[in-house]
């Protein structure tokens, strides 16, 4: 992961959960086939609602139509967000579709833990209420080393939390990788 | 000061005297679940990672149950049935319950089980692990499904898991998890008959929101707790993701120790919260005071009473899923429709092949449950996850169109039965009931006299 990622942000609501993510008709591409994988780029948080993707105004795919892939640097969204089903592919689509960060007032459990032990994107926290701060379409700038985060365009910034005794596995891309580093695993 | 039910199952299987929330330990699993949506998934992390070769950690701590995308026309739903299968035969996994009515190479919906009964197909992993032995108080059971919090109703620690973490389990048999705090909510006073375990969980999640427990065990106990049958605490612990729960769990009790004691002859170690344990929240409710309650769209803790939304007509309702789909939801359904029709299109899905055959064992007032359902107008599906999660265009049940449904299952977030601007109602399968028979949504004391029991069965 980089530690200075610069580029859009798309920005959702609370509550957004793993059905609206990726919703569960895909669910039989199967992620480990690399001509499947793809697909859970193109539907990537193609289950939010219309009107509620791409705040404030709404309307904004997040992924064009016939599309594999966009160029949102990062996710911003409200509480909770990633509840609901345990579906891995959730961080995964995200992740496909070329967006490595989210940054959120809090994370479901489940949706937290699958995105750091897979590797697929950093989630991080913040208190800042960022969904009303942060318009889709703003280019913002996200520091993971020094835990910042600046709207370019409309000079707003706020601070992440530190990821904490989850960092390791951060830094390491993942669970296995982690392990092995700890001498758990081969 | 003593622990948790939690804090004691996750100390014992991480070899520690005790544990504190917080702590974050290695546990060994005692059992893995995984489906069709997430096995194949899982398997090719696993393969990636310890490579084609290596052997999983315990063929017979390892279970694979399809259950989601097996009534569909799907190819690629079909090609999964096909990793599983091969994934099975490979590991010499002897608790793998095949479809063994599909052919995947033909290219339709495949034709149900004949009999439910002489199938090696079980339907829903929340509800088929429980009724064939896998689910044993004080043990570890961790599963690729969000709802596999529902075992915790058998007084044993269950979470749900991603692939990844499923993959690592698979090899290793450990996973790390953080020790939760526990929150523990106790319902006193006897349980009313026209409330099921589903008002009781909805009446707590509209109280803590969807995040209330997040990183939380929610322990449950108190009178009304102690009786219901294992059936209906499943459906409470199961739901305890929708308030974000880590795991939810009930203390083992006699109840517990006969279901589970007809079902395995292996041993297992129950083991109770201590008196002197600590919570981070102790909630109390009286039992008697909750009425039937909704979760109003789009979220589980959008709660109403039933009586002030029976303004709300419905297009269709829905009882099935690991939440609503079991023996006793479809008795005390049964027992609101016998001898009425219903006022609009009515789905029947049970959760397993085995409550499937339970439609035609158990009776009420002299008719199985199967004839009451077909002439009170409800369409029977076969078993499975079926329309609760949408699914493929042509699952059983799927909201293709913007409809307002009740039903029995455990999320209406957008899109979550299929079409993002489908409303969905979530209620008991009493209530659910009471709203296909009136076409809104009805309180069910009012089309239903409760002086007779709803024939709530304890095991």
């Amino acid at each position: 992961m980089e530690n200075v990622t610069r580029g859009k942000a798309f920005v959702v609501g609370d509550n957004v959960d793993t059905d609206q993510i990726i919703p569960a008709e895909f669910l039989s591409y199967n992620p480990a086939d690399p001509e499947d994988r793809k697909f859970f780029g193109m539907y990537a948080m193609s289950g939010v609602p219309p009107a509620q993707s791409g705040l404030p105004g709404g309307g904004v795919r997040f992924v064009p139509e016939g599309e594999f892939a966009a160029d949102w640097a990062v996710i911003i969204g409200g509480r909770n967000f990633g509840c609901g089903s345990s579906r891995e592919h959730a961080p995964l689509a995200i992740a496909e579709a070329g967006c490595k960060i989210v940054i959120a007032e809090s994370y479901a459990r489940i949706f937290y833990r699958n995105s750091i032990n897979g590797g697929y994107i950093a989630p991080m926290e913040t208190s800042a209420r960022l969904v009303e701060m942060i318009a889709t379409g703003d280019e913002v700038e996200v520091n993971l080393a020094d835990g910042t985060l600046k709207d370019l365009t409309n000079g707003a910034a706020a601070e992440l939390k530190p990821l904490g005794d989850v960092a390791e596995i951060v830094a390491a891309g993942g669970i296995f990788e982690y392990a092995r580093r700890r001498g758990m695993l081969k | 000061m003593g622990m948790t039910i939690t804090e004691k199952i996750l100390a014992a299987h991480a070899g520690e005297t005790k544990v504190t929330p917080g702590e974050s330990v290695w546990v060994n699993a005692d059992v893995l679940m995984t489906h069709d949506v997430c096995g194949p998934g899982t398997i090719g992390i696993f393969d990636q990672q310890f490579g084609c070769d290596a052997k999983v950690f315990d063929p017979e701590k390892i279970v694979i149950i399809p259950d989601h995308y097996i009534f569909t026309s799907d190819a690629k739903a079909h090609r999964n049935i096909d990793i599983l299968r091969d994934f099975a035969k490979r590991q010499g996994i002897v608790n793998y319950y095949d479809p063994d009515f599909m052919d995947t190479t033909d290219p339709g919906v495949p034709a149900p089980y004949a009999d439910p009964a002489k199938t090696s197909y079980r339907g829903v992993c929340h509800v088929a692990l429980p009724q064939n032995g896998f689910t044993r108080p004080g043990e570890v059971l961790l599963g690729t499904d969000s709802h596999t919090c529902t075992h915790g109703a058998l007084g044993l620690f269950a979470t749900g898991i991603g692939n990844t973490d499923a993959a690592f389990v698979m090899g290793t048999g450990k996973l790390w998890l953080k020790v939760p705090p526990s929150m523990k909510f106790v319902f006193n006073g006897p349980m009313p008959p026209w409330l099921m375990g589903k008002d009781l969980i909805l009446h707590v999640i509209g109280e803590i929101t969807t995040d209330g427990a997040t990183y939380r065990a929610m322990e449950f106990a108190g009178e009304a707790i102690d009786a219901l049958g294992i059936e209906e605490r499943m459906t409470i612990c199961n739901m305890a993701i929708e308030a974000g729960g880590k795991n939810g769990v009930i203390n083992p009790d006699d109840v517990t120790m006969d279901y589970v004691r007809a079902r395995t002859s292996k041993p297992f170690r129950p083991v109770c919260s201590d008196t002197d344990a600590k919570y981070l929240s102790v909630t109390e409710f009286d039992a008697a005071k909750i009425e039937p309650t909704i979760a109003q769209p789009h979220s589980p803790d959008n709660r109403a009473t039933a009586r002030e939304l029976s303004d709300v007509k419905l297009d269709r309702a829905y009882i099935g899923s690991c939440t609503g789909g079991k023996t006793t939801d479809f008795i005390a359904a049964a027992t609101l429709l016998d001898g009425k029709r219903v006022a609009i299109e009515t789905f029947i899905v049970p959760a397993t092949t085995q409550v499937d055959a339970d439609l035609d064992r158990c009776k009420v007032n002299g008719k199985t449950l199967r004839e009451i359902f077909t002439s009170a107008g409800c369409e029977i599906g076969p078993a499975g996850c079926a329309a609760c999660l949408g699914g493929p265009a042509d699952t059983f049940g799927r909201a293709n169109e913007p409809m307002r449904i009740i039903s029995t299952t455990n999320r209406n977030f957008p899109g979550r039965m299929g079409h993002k601007e489908a409303g969905v109602f979530l209620a008991s399968p009493l209530t659910a009931a009471a709203g296909a028979l009136t076409g809104h949504i009805t309180d069910p004391r009012d089309v239903m006299d409760f002086d007779t029991p709803i024939g709530r069965t304890t095991n």
